[in-house]
């Protein structure tokens, strides 16, 4: 059985065996659970769909959070998309599915953790445009989902998937480095490719605090789900071109742990620092919840 | 850990903590109570209490104590359903010295006029800790199936449950025994690994000094 306190150890155990991350993952998981494997598939893919829907709700023009601070520009995105953008309609779709699910997920919507609500949209703006844009099939995208699941397991267990722990580093930081590793996959690059993407990823978003305006998972985090997903793309096409990470990915995330233990509290969810004690953060936070 | 623990669950938003966790915490009150709620009453600690309206907490903890899941559409339109489902709440800040931030106290009233009180936290990704029923105090999860167990403290009880749960073939994977005072009410609370058979449940009902058995079962 597999401990998940090493990425190392998954992609030597991988190599071994021959096959990939998300393989070696399904098989362990099966045995840990006593769960046959389509099972944990099915299940699987029953969240790949709860992920399709979220996007096709959150692009609605109308859609307003509960606070009433956001919403609506994943529509805004989706319009802008269609002409292309800088980067071509495919990168400018990626965002749109982000910044719809995370919309969604501020407007009370259902979506997926992954790892948690506030970087819920970055393995749908991910994975789920490589199935959709690049015509990829289904049971790819599941699989790659079981990949992203092992690398968070692994930065859950050395550092932290959670804001309040870690800052924005650990939440939208892990969530782009999973995708990063399972897109990697998708694409038909080795373990050890999966593993630099990964560490690349975090390392361009280390230090990332978590300054939420009035403590509520709307501003800045949906737009910081779309860069996530950026910082994704990067990382994976830097692994998928071959060019390593310098510092091994357990050392990274060791980092991770170690920035995250010495960023100030005020900077971790408490809505105290950063963004959050903005003059324009202060004043939003009052009105939404009174002085 | 699971695969499903970070790519999951699928819940309502916006917050895991403050939404997800927020309607386990109502539940699993619900399924302590075991009867059909009328009266809530919930007390609101910390972080829980600053932010609650933003990230709906209240609403969340509503559809839990209606008895939804985290993944029910329905929940962010609990406040109106209590109403239609003869619910009456009350929501009151409060503060425990020492709590985790994100702790709630709950006050259920049933139409049997049974009550129970139930403390708890939300301790981040969707994850809570029972810390108090009834002011036994106890400690779970909820990410195992859990059996909490009421009873008279008397000699040979907890053999006999736990007789009935190896005879059904179910393994313990943690075990906490709470009791204020000799003789008094007691609790058990037991984390069981797989699945847990209404039979065995209804065996343990049976066995004497018994006062009470839950099940609540795992996410």
């Amino acid at each position: 059985m597999l401990e998940y306190h090493s990425i190392q150890s998954l992609v030597d155990a991988a190599q071994e065996k021959g096959c990939t991350i998300s393989e070696l993952v399904l098989a362990d998981q099966s045995v840990q659970t006593e769960t046959p494997k389509d099972e944990l598939f099915r299940k699987m893919q029953d969240n790949l769909h709860v992920m399709q829907e979220a996007v096709q709700a959150g692009v609605d023009k109308d859609l307003k959070s509960t606070s009433g601070l956001t919403g609506g520009d994943a529509y805004k995105m989706q319009q802008y998309a269609q002409g292309g953008g800088l980067c071509g309609s495919f990168f400018t779709q990626a965002l749109t599915r982000a910044i719809a699910v995370s919309e969604y997920n501020a407007a009370m919507g259902k979506i997926v953790a992954a790892p948690t609500a506030g970087s819920c949209g970055i393995l749908p703006g991910t994975i789920l445009s490589l199935m959709e844009d690049r015509d990829m099939p289904e049971e790819t995208a599941v699989m790659a989902l079981f990949t992203a699941g092992a690398f968070g397991m692994v930065i859950a267990d050395r550092a932290s998937i959670a804001g309040a722990q870690g800052g924005c580093q650990a939440e939208c930081g892990s969530a782009a480095a999973m995708a990063a590793a399972a897109m990697v996959e998708m694409s038909g690059g080795t373990p050890e490719m999966c593993a630099h993407a990964c560490a690349i990823a975090i390392k361009n978003q280390l230090g990332l605090v978590c300054d939420p305006i009035a403590g509520l998972v709307e501003v800045p985090c949906i737009k910081r789900n779309a860069g996530g997903v950026a910082c994704a793309f990067a990382a994976a096409e830097m692994a998928l071109a071959g060019i390593k990470s310098v510092i091994p990915v357990d050392e990274v995330i060791d980092a991770m742990r170690e920035v995250g233990d010495s960023m100030p509290c005020a900077l971790k969810e408490t809505a105290q620092g950063g963004l959050a004690t903005t003059p324009t953060g202060i004043r939003l936070k009052e009105e939404i919840f009174g002085a | 850990m699971q695969v499903f623990d970070i790519i999951g669950p699928v819940m309502i938003g916006p917050s895991s903590s403050h939404t997800a966790g927020a309607c386990r915490l109502g539940r699993v009150t619900r399924k302590i109570l075991g009867d059909r709620p009328v009266k809530a009453r919930i007390g609101l600690c910390g972080s829980f209490a600053q932010t609650y309206r933003g990230h709906g907490t209240d609403k969340a903890i509503i559809a839990g104590i209606l008895d939804m899941h985290t993944y029910d559409a329905r929940l962010r339109h609990a406040l109106e359903l209590a109403g239609e489902e003869g619910l009456t709440y009350e929501f009151y800040q409060t503060s425990i010295p020492g709590a985790h931030p994100n702790t709630a106290i709950l006050e259920l009233t049933g139409e049997k006029g049974g009550t129970c009180r139930v403390v708890g936290a939300s301790i981040g990704g969707g994850n809570i800790i029972v810390t108090n029923i009834n002011g036994l105090e106890v400690q779970f999860t909820g990410q195992y199936n859990t059996l909490i167990v009421l009873h008279q403290d008397t000699p040979g009880v907890i053999a006999a449950v736990t007789n009935t749960m190896a005879y059904s073939g179910a393994n313990i994977g943690n075990f906490r025994l709470s009791r204020p005072q000799k003789g008094g009410e007691a609790v058990m609370t037991i984390e069981v690994d797989g699945d847990v058979s209404d039979k065995m449940i209804s065996w343990l009902r049976e066995l004497p000094h018994i006062t009470g058995v839950v099940l609540v079962r795992a996410i």
